[in-house]
């Protein structure tokens, strides 16, 4: 088998299954309770807490553990609209921006707000000069994720931080799902007020993320509740999670280290094996993350591609794994090239660091030897 | 190009005169402390400089921990550019680049211990200068008293590039003034009041006061976590619980409620005292500050101090709530000392404790039972941990808590 659909989720390690396991069965206590059995949750809750800090150079009081990459994305943009809805009512964000982005912005476009959708270039990013002129005085936040889910273009974070530093009444929030462990992302030097990760993204468990909320920044909480995690996430607290959570952060960083060369070349061979065969065209950009790759075959249906892979043992996807069973063409590519025929006919194929250069080398074989056979059947 | 060196000038100390090398060694000893994970790092002093031979360490890192050495009054990382001009420009617009603060102006101060290279310290100046200018957006030159001084040094076997300075923690060395030990409630006064006393060269221990069931687990590992804190800046601390329960007890059967807090901190002071005395310190500090609470008015100070001729000591004395917060969070402390959990000066507080308690009615209310022999063997049976800061993250977490990481 090769597994191939790493951003629509990751195995997760053992390591980490194994911690989910004793934690859940050992060290099962509520960390609010008074008691030894809460306090020892509460221990490990802040262990894990302070590691995550210290893995993404941020504070411990600065990580607020959640469900994942959805609630942490519509916590940040619900939670920032709402409670600064007194200094304005405008949002800005972009046009390839993941579902639950995408819809929490239209979510709140239904209620009073109003939202500018910042295009994109063929290489999938942003224009500074766009976001400037998009300013106005009521706006309020700005959102923008790190790498694209489905072709791995990679905005400039940093700079877009630098610019709206010069405006004080904008919070900004990055959605850092699909980059972190993959495509580095300093949030304190990029000026982020609000980032959001996912524990299943890194080879940790369904059900874990994580908001980076900086310090004193104003955000109302979706729940209401006990009050858990500094009032912002009401809902007793998953510890087993929020471990599993850390320790998965740990060793993808680890393997961050020495396995990011490997990520580079996998994705290497997989373009150049792809690019020069005709009736392929890619879609990621070239500078884009390392372990994306998005291209579209043109004429031919991707679900029926995604199968006839699947029969050799290769697991790809066609969009995102959250808007494939929608069966649209994809918003990302759309607004790369406006081309709907290729928007419909994509194919992602998305790295770990668990894969090998041999499975590339695989991949590319088969993908050819699948648009030959279907191209005979379907024309 | 890379950074060769940093340049550390004392403070106060180079205003030492015959014991200076005391002073020197103690600062050379915590620096060589802080050096230790960075193997290739080479420390030399002069006179009144020491140097940091970097040797391909990460300069920002090592600046990093640096500022948190007392007893440093600045420092400078310096540049090693091979004698070629073109490189040298580069290294000038690298060097500026990489500042920890926005200038706006700035000067060029080349010297030339080597005549021999092309070009003279005037040509220098223009050409760095000019190169700066035109590379740069919204600065200019003041050759009076500009925001930023970039020196410029001219030898034999390189150029050298230095002139950012980056202020130190200042204060005397840690451990050069004797050593004292601390009352560490969990609150938020009384780890600054350490903080303060390790600036002024003080090596400390801490003493806590914990009272199982009335105080929890937590607020003792609040304690700890606190201890870690202060540990950061002298690698390791000793910190002494002292099982305080009894006499709590006693006190709560044998004294008026109003004067029940004044003989608490009588009887604290008392077991901190003969702790000291063990551990051959010479002060005690507290977190006080003038009027804050009860126990904190001069009639209670008065009341309170009677029981030892120990020098006390309250940095925080003058201090007002607000400044005291402020440096808590400097001293990234506030987040513990906020965690809401009773501790040994909360639980038993009376509701309305004298703030004009006197000497002659308190010895009169002790005078009934034997507290000395309760504070015996409360000093005996002291748990003394010693806090490493580099294990200290894991502290209190078993091994089987660790492997889940």
């Amino acid at each position: 088998m090769i597994y191939f659909d790493n951003s629509a989720t990751t195995k997760p390690y053992p390591e980490v299954i194994e911690s989910f396991v004793k934690v859940s069965s050992e060290f099962f206590g509520n960390p609010s309770s008074l008691h030894g059995i809460g306090a020892q949750a509460e221990k490990l809750l802040t262990k894990a807490r302070n590691q995550i800090a210290e893995l993404l150079d941020i504070r411990g009081s600065e990580v607020y553990f959640t469900s994942g990459g959805t609630e942490g994305n519509n916590l940040a943009i619900k939670g920032a609209a709402f409670a600064n809805s007194g200094k304005g009512k405008h949002i800005i964000t972009t046009e390839i921006e993941h579902a639950s982005v995408f819809d929490a912005c239209d979510y709140l476009k239904n209620n009073g707000f109003d939202i500018t959708y910042l295009p994109v270039n063929r290489n999938g990013k942003i224009q500074l000069a766009d976001l400037v002129r998009a300013i106005r005085k009521e706006t309020i936040l700005v959102s923008a994720m790190h790498v694209n889910n489905e072709t791995g273009a990679i905005q400039p974070i940093t700079e877009i931080g630098k610019l709206l530093s010069a405006y004080p009444n904008i919070l900004f929030h990055v959605d850092h799902v699909q980059g972190v462990g993959k495509v580095p992302l300093d949030i304190k030097k990029s000026g982020i007020d609000l980032c959001t990760i996912s524990g299943h993204k890194f080879h940790g468990l369904k059900g874990n993320g994580v908001l980076f909320i900086k310090d004193g920044t104003n955000i109302s909480p979706l729940f209401s509740g006990g009050s858990q995690e500094s009032k912002k996430r009401s809902g007793t607290e998953n510890v087993a999670g929020a471990v599993a959570l850390a320790k998965a952060l740990r060793i993808t960083m680890e393997n961050q280290k020495t396995g990011l060369e490997k990520l580079k070349a996998i994705r290497q061979m997989l373009w150049e094996g792809l690019e020069a065969f005709e009736g392929i065209e890619i879609n990621s950009p070239v500078e884009g993350a390392p372990h994306i790759l998005n291209f579209s075959i043109p004429g031919l249906k991707s679900e029926v591609f995604v199968h006839a892979l699947e029969e050799d043992g290769i697991f790809v996807s066609t969009t995102s794994a959250c808007s494939s069973k929608k069966k649209s063409p994809s918003r990302t590519v759309m607004a790369m090239f406006g081309n709907l025929e290729r928007a419909e006919s994509i194919i992602r194929i998305s790295l770990s660091y668990q894969n090998e250069l041999q499975e590339a080398k695989r991949v590319v074989k088969m993908v050819r030897n699948t648009v030959n056979n279907l191209q005979k059947v379907m024309r | 190009m890379e950074f060769d060196h940093i340049i550390i000038r004392y403070g106060e100390i180079s205003t030492k005169k015959r014991n200076r090398k005391g002073f020197v060694d103690k600062l050379k000893a915590n620096i060589r402390r802080v050096l230790e994970e960075f193997e290739n790092a080479k420390l030399s002093a002069s006179r009144d400089r020491m140097y940091i031979l970097l040797n391909g360490e990460d300069h920002k890192e090592i600046l990093n921990l640096l500022k948190g050495v007392f007893g440093i009054q600045s420092l400078s990382p310096a540049l090693k550019i091979d004698r070629d001009i073109e490189e040298l420009k580069n290294a000038v617009l690298f060097y500026f680049n990489q500042l920890s603060r926005q200038v706006a102006t700035f000067k060029i101060t080349a010297k030339r211990a080597d005549k021999d290279f092309p070009y003279n310290t005037d040509e220098l100046n223009h050409i760095l200068g000019g190169h700066l200018l035109k590379n740069t957006e919204g600065i200019t030159v003041d050759v009076k008293n500009p925001d930023f001084n970039l020196r410029v040094e001219v030898r034999k076997e390189a150029v050298y590039l230095t002139g950012e300075v980056i202020q130190g923690a200042g204060g005397l060395p840690l451990g050069s003034s004797g050593k004292a030990m601390l009352m560490l409630s969990g609150g938020i006064d009384s780890p600054v009041a350490g903080f303060l006393s390790m600036k002024r060269g003080l090596e400390i221990e801490c003493i806590h006061f914990y009272s199982p069931p009335f105080t929890s687990e937590r607020s003792r590992q609040k304690a700890v976590d606190l201890a870690g804190k202060l540990a950061e800046v002298s690698g390791k601390i000793k910190l002494h619980i002292v099982p305080f329960t009894d006499i709590q007890l006693l006190i709560q059967k044998q004294i008026p409620e109003n004067y029940t807090m004044t003989t608490t901190r009588r009887m604290m002071l008392k077991v901190a005292d003969k702790i000291m005395e063990k551990q051959q310190g010479m002060a005690i500090i507290t977190g006080e500050s003038l009027g804050q609470v009860a126990s904190q008015t001069l009639n209670s100070m008065y009341a309170i101090n009677e029981v030892t001729n120990t020098p006390v000591l309250r940095p925080l004395i003058a201090m007002d709530k607000l400044d005291i917060i402020e440096l808590a969070r400097g001293y990234d402390t506030l987040e513990i000392s906020n965690r809401p959990y009773e501790d040994c000066c909360t639980v038993f507080t009376p509701a309305t404790p004298k703030t004009k308690p006197r000497r002659d009615k308190v010895s009169f209310y002790e005078s009934f039972v034997d507290f000395d022999e309760l504070v015996n063997e409360a000093v005996n049976k002291v748990e003394t941990i010693t806090i490493n800061h580099k294990q200290q993250k894991d502290l209190g977490a078993s091994d089987e808590m660790e492997d889940l990481f």
